[in-house]
């Protein structure tokens, strides 16, 4: 176990592609101040696969949302290849748990939104559309409209989204959430397959323990009141990953404690 | 289900559609047809004028085949003042809708002005406008104007804010967020309110044809009334309802066309 759980080296001479410091965030209800992270440090390497893990309160959406740049700090510094992040930016593609989709426009429409708002040519944002439609096997579901896709079908269009428009970080808000089981793990396996591909740089929210366990080089785990990161452990097991694994057990039961040590 | 099915649940929807007014026609029948006098005329009175309105050659009287410019002159209101609604409410709802300074600026007072009806209106109108066709636009405007920007407002209010996020995140910027995501997510209501502004327009032509203009089907009603011509005043009632109806079919179907998207409307 003393390997698989080691602590990340730390990066050294290379630049991280985010680099999160000190950060706070505070918000205010009336006279009073809620603190939703504290001090939360994090620095991720190109490619990683991060998973960020803890129960509801712990600041893992606000950290994924400043992240983003929906929010903003109230301390402390969020660095994307060394440069402040400022509001939100095509580099970092979000994928929502209620997917987000724009109900007005078809699959291929959706896909293309990004590279048209980017001023892309009409005709080289359709190719590209089609690509990443093919991609993530929708081809026959081009022209539907979200409202006719299930849920599985909804979270796909969403990644592809967000992989077209060219971004380096994608984030993922419990983007498997509201999907049934047999969904969720088709999506986890069609997720990591296209992250290997693309070498992108993942930050996965989460509140189950296994899937995060499945998909992440590094598990995050943080704890509520005020929300925190206490633990960053590696997971060094090869993938595909088995859940019923000894080794895999072994994570489980140790996240599993570390969560369950900070209620 | 099946094609046939399909069809056998069309053709029983259509039955049942036709069933009412086919009762309520011999219900109108048997109570006014026959001895005695009646106030208000059997349905075949009514058939044989309506024809002699539209087309002449059974009274050839001031009225015999005069349906045609009533119409066009009702038409040319019903649709002007919708326009002009649809012109003045849609970027007045818009403005409400998005910025906060307008909003505090104008709602107070157009929450005030709109419980007061377009009848009521209808004096002070007429002293503006004068006697004639622009008092009839206007109060026509009026009654098209207030459905369309309460759902405009509301439209562009109750955009899902999530779609704002999702539309920053793939590079939209702050000043184009209104036509990539305010105007399309709020179409379907604001085809609601172009719809109901339609319907409030037929509605209200009646009234703001009484304002003393010669022609249109509401001026004929009036005036047919004050003569004792009910025949004419049902032809016209029918008249209004039918173009009524049919042109709420038409901007139907092209809301169905235009928002397929839209699982209420597609």
């Amino acid at each position: 176990m003393g390997e698989v759980l080691e602590k990340p080296a730390a990066a050294g001479t290379v630049l991280p592609i985010l680099d999160i410091r000190h950060v706070d965030k505070r918000f205010a209800f009336g006279a009073e101040t809620i603190t939703a992270l504290s001090d939360a440090t994090l620095r991720i390497g190109k490619g990683e696969f991060i998973c960020l893990i803890g129960p509801s309160g712990c600041g893992k959406s606000t950290l994924l949302r400043m992240i983003a740049g929906f929010e903003t700090a109230s301390a402390g510094s969020l660095l994307m290849w060394g440069k402040p992040v400022a509001g939100p930016g095509p580099d970092r593609g979000m994928v929502f748990q209620d997917y987000g989709l724009f109900p007005w426009l078809t699959v291929s429409q959706n896909i293309a939104f990004g590279p048209i708002a980017r001023g892309r040519p009409k005709a080289e944002a359709a190719a590209t559309a089609r690509r990443f439609v093919e991609m993530v096997g929708l081809t026959r579901f081009a022209d539907a409209y979200p409202h006719q896709l299930s849920g599985g079908m909804k979270q796909r269009v969403a990644i592809a989204r967000v992989l077209a428009n060219d971004a380096e970080v994608v984030l993922m808000d419990e983007p498997f959430g509201a999907l049934d089981a047999m969904t969720r793990e088709r999506l986890q396996e069609e997720l990591l397959e296209i992250w290997a591909r693309a070498k992108l740089s993942i930050i996965f929210v989460t509140h189950a323990i296994e899937e995060a366990i499945i998909l992440a080089d590094r598990v995050v785990v943080m704890s509520p009141g005020p929300g925190r990161i206490i633990a960053d452990e590696r997971i060094a097991l090869p993938r595909p990953r088995d859940p019923t694994g000894v080794e895999f057990n072994a994570l489980r039961r140790h996240l599993s404690g570390l969560l369950g040590s900070h209620h | 289900m099946t094609a046939l099915a399909v069809r056998a649940a069309a053709s029983r929807q259509a039955l049942l559609a036709v069933a009412a007014p086919v009762l309520g026609l011999l219900a109108w029948h048997v109570a006014t047809s026959g001895p005695g006098y009646h106030l208000i005329p059997p349905p075949s009175d009514v058939a044989v004028q309506w024809w002699d309105l539209a087309f002449g050659g059974v009274w050839d009287d001031l009225y015999s085949a005069t349906l045609w410019t009533h119409t066009v002159a009702s038409l040319s209101r019903v649709y002007g003042g919708f326009a002009l609604a649809a012109l003045v409410a849609l970027p007045m709802g818009m403005l409400i809708g998005r910025i906060a300074v307008v909003r505090d600026l104008l709602d107070p007072s157009l929450q005030i002005l709109r419980p007061i009806p377009v009848t009521a209106w209808l004096p002070l109108a007429m002293i503006v406008f004068g006697i004639g066709p622009r008092s009839a636009f206007f109060l026509v405007f009026l009654g098209a104007f207030y459905p369309i920007l309460l759902n405009t407002v509301f439209g562009v209010r109750s955009v899902e804010g999530r779609l704002f996020e999702a539309a920053a995140m793939l590079g939209v910027g702050r000043q184009a967020m209104f036509w990539t995501v305010v105007l399309p997510a709020s179409l379907p209501s604001i085809f609601t309110g172009l719809r109901l502004g339609l319907g409030f327009a037929w509605v209200v032509i009646v009234v703001g044809e009484m304002t003393g203009v010669q022609t249109g089907l509401g001026a004929i009603i009036m005036e047919a009334r004050q003569l004792s011509r009910t025949e004419i005043v049902i032809s016209g009632m029918v008249t209004i309802g039918v173009l009524g109806f049919l042109s709420d079919r038409a901007v139907q179907l092209l809301g169905r066309r235009l928002l397929r998207w839209s699982p209420q409307h597609g």
